[in-house]
């Protein structure tokens, strides 16, 4: 499979990525690891004009702590996340994630921007931002904004960003040795989930159950209440809209959500101290 | 566009599309046909190479991409008098292979377990493989090649430092 031709542009640093997405407008895809958007390129399902290749922006792979946040530059790629030291002591949940995601040789180029900008309903390392909360931040025209995670994915495979906008850095919130669990169901153990589910601090998102990554607004109501993990993981498919494939129907995706929810509790549960 | 691509220790400077995906440079391009393509949507990894000393898979890379990299194939493993790499050795020893179609990822995506992890545990390995498919499911005796291949010093996770010389 060989995708359809297009130009290719290397740019060094963030402003002049900023100017090629202006100059070549919505036709434009940026390209860092490639391993989202290189395979829907060759399916066809992508038939971008010009691909702006930012893999050469060296100041975009970065995990630091900053006051109450740890700050992860767009470019950082999955297996840089999943061993950095400052991102499993400050921030465990997220480098777990990384870890989970695809297989080495995948994890050796996909980068977190990169997976935040996809939006694809069924990834890992969004589904854990969600659980953490934060923020997006972007860099345009006008210069930097920041978006909250809980408002950055708006559909499939759909996004708060415009055209002419790069992630640019996530921030989250600093957990420490707040207990967290990550649960994943594949039927093989380099696939995307088919269900998954993220706890960390009485917040619940779950990977695949709508268009979009989503938190289980009810299960964390209910904790909020006091609530039981049982109680709270038995409404933890409420509100949700999953799709069914070759992999799951619909009943047992939702069936999912609440074991994977329970299990991401407990894990979180115990492992609070 | 032109890319300038350092392939088993030769560097080479080639006129290629930008859509030319690595997998298909260096099986058309560079002629080296090692490089196998199996599923070609990233995922059983028969196409694993080494760029820049990561293992990835080729499929899913542009050569365009790896403009200023070296990429090391399984046709860069074996020293200039045909020595093997201890990984090639071992996987022969073990009878790490079958119908032989995954083995040139296999082995390169071993030297990257290895490069990770020097001693690892045979559930280490198996997750450190976890992107390469043999459908001739001989998995047990690749996992005891890798084995041995740790116990054969650090070499087995390093691809050939020295590829200049050969140049």
């Amino acid at each position: 499979m060989i995708p359809s031709p297009f130009d290719y542009v290397k740019v060094r640093s963030v402003d002049e990525a900023v100017a090629a997405l202006t100059e070549h407008g919505e036709d434009a895809k940026l390209l860092a690891g490639g391993h989202s958007l290189l395979p829907i390129m060759k399916l066809r399902l992508a038939v971008p004009s010009v691909l702006i290749d930012i893999s050469g922006i060296r100041d975009l792979s970065y995990v630091r702590v900053e006051g109450d946040e740890v700050a992860i530059g767009a470019g950082t790629r999955h297996f840089e996340l999943e061993r950095s030291e400052t991102a499993r002591t400050e921030v465990p949940l997220l480098p777990h994630a990384a870890g989970r995601v695809g297989d080495p040789q995948v994890r050796h180029r996909g980068t977190l921007g990169g997976t935040v900008a996809h939006s694809d309903p069924a990834s890992d390392l969004p589904t854990a931002l969600l659980a953490l909360g934060g923020t997006v931040v972007l860099q345009g025209p006008d210069g930097r904004r920041e978006v909250p995670i809980t408002e950055f994915w708006t559909g499939f495979f759909e996004t708060a960003m415009s055209p002419d906008e790069l992630v640019v850095e996530l921030r989250v919130p600093r957990t420490g040795d707040a207990g967290w669990g990550y649960e994943k169901f594949t039927r093989r153990e380099n696939d995307w989930p088919i269900v998954a589910a993220a706890a960390v601090q009485g917040r619940v998102a779950l990977a695949n159950m709508g268009g979009s990554v989503l938190r289980a607004t009810a299960t964390e109501e209910a904790l909020a209440r006091g609530a039981s993990i049982a109680e709270a993981a038995a409404l933890a498919d409420q509100g949700t809209s999953p799709t069914a494939d070759m992999h799951a129907d619909q009943e047992y995706r939702r069936h999912l959500a609440r074991l994977l929810t329970r299990r991401a509790l407990e894990k979180a549960a115990a492992a609070a101290r | 566009m032109q890319v300038s691509i350092t392939v088993n220790g030769q560097q080479r400077t080639d006129e290629v599309e930008p859509r030319l995906l690595l997998a298909h440079y260096l099986r058309d391009t560079c002629g080296l046909t090692a490089t196998n393509i199996g599923c070609d949507s990233t995922s059983c990894g028969a196409c694993t190479v080494v760029v820049d000393g990561l293992s990835v898979k080729s499929c899913t890379v542009l050569a365009a991409q790896t403009d200023g990299s070296q990429v090391t194939t399984l046709e860069g493993l074996a020293g200039p008098d045909g020595e093997m790499h201890p990984m090639q050795a071992a996987f022969r020893a073990e009878h790490g292979l079958q119908c032989g179609f995954c083995t040139p990822g296999m082995v390169m995506a071993a030297i990257g377990v290895l490069a990770d992890n020097p001693d690892p545990s045979d559930r280490e390995v198996r997750e450190g493989l976890e992107g390469n498919l043999c459908r001739c499911t001989g998995y047990h005796n690749i996992v005891r090649a890798v084995q041995t291949a740790a116990k054969s010093g650090p070499a087995a996770g390093q691809v050939p430092q020295s590829q200049e010389e050969r140049a």
